[in-house]
């Protein structure tokens, strides 16, 4: 049983590690932002492995805040990308637009 | 309660812990293949979310044989309810967010039925005035 325990921990590590390098090759903004969520789901996966491993219950109450802090994380993120959408203008991935579109502007 | 019970509920616990962690794993590959935001999204939310609670019924199952408290049991619960209720709140502000400030390849996408949406609101408004594209 000891060695499934150890593929656990391989398998969250490797996860994990996907997850970085999403972060690290991501185009823009919002990707890292979505793989930061993923890192944080794979901490919460880690630590219940841990907790389930000792049978130790003192760590859950860890598990309830990274949960909630996931979330207001993301939100903002994707709140404050909203607010300057002429960051989309400077993204590397597009060929240097001439004009932004009349589509793009006018955010309140 | 016997040994052999708690080496089934042991047993039972870690498969769920391993199918869970398989899942993460396989919520980072599709973070690195796919090819667009959305895509990405879609691998964040839904593998995650399903690994994330079958890692929080391993532990329940787990923590069974020891001192079981209800608050452990409760917490887990929230956890679990937290997650549900808001991964699919958060891949859709980050999603919205996405199409409005145009990072979405259009090529990737098979039908897209908001912008259809988009453009018969605007000929119903009369084609005057600014778009609106509020994020």
């Amino acid at each position: 049983m000891n060695i499934l325990w150890i593929a656990i921990g391989l398998l969250l590590g490797a996860a994990v590690l996907l997850g970085v390098t999403r972060m690290v090759i991501g185009p823009s903004i919002l990707d890292r932002a979505l793989s930061v969520d993923v890192l944080l789901a794979s901490a919460l996966t880690g630590i219940g492995a841990y907790a389930a491993f000792h049978r130790d219950p003192t760590v859950l109450p860890t598990l309830l805040v990274l949960s909630l802090l996931g979330f207001i994380g993301s939100i903002s993120i994707a709140k404050f990308v909203a607010r300057r959408p002429e960051e989309h203008v400077a993204t590397p991935t597009e060929p240097p637009a001439p004009a932004p579109a009349p589509e793009e502007g006018g955010s309140s | 309660m016997s040994d052999q019970v708690v080496a089934v509920l042991d047993w039972i616990a870690i498969l769920c812990l391993l199918a869970g962690a398989l899942l993460s794993l396989v919520a980072g590959v599709g973070l690195i293949r796919f090819p667009d935001l959305l895509s990405r999204m879609h691998t964040a939310a839904k593998p995650q979310v399903l690994g994330l609670l079958l890692v929080l019924v391993g532990i329940g199952i787990r923590l069974i044989p020891e001192e079981t408290n209800v608050f452990n049991i409760g917490t887990l619960i929230l956890v679990g309810l937290f997650q549900v209720v808001t991964v699919p709140v958060a891949g859709h502000i980050a999603a919205r967010v996405a199409y409005r400030t145009g990072r979405v390849h259009a090529d990737l996408i098979v039908r897209d039925e908001l912008a259809e949406r988009l453009a018969a609101k605007r000929r119903a408004d009369g084609g005057g005035g600014p778009p609106e594209t509020r994020a």
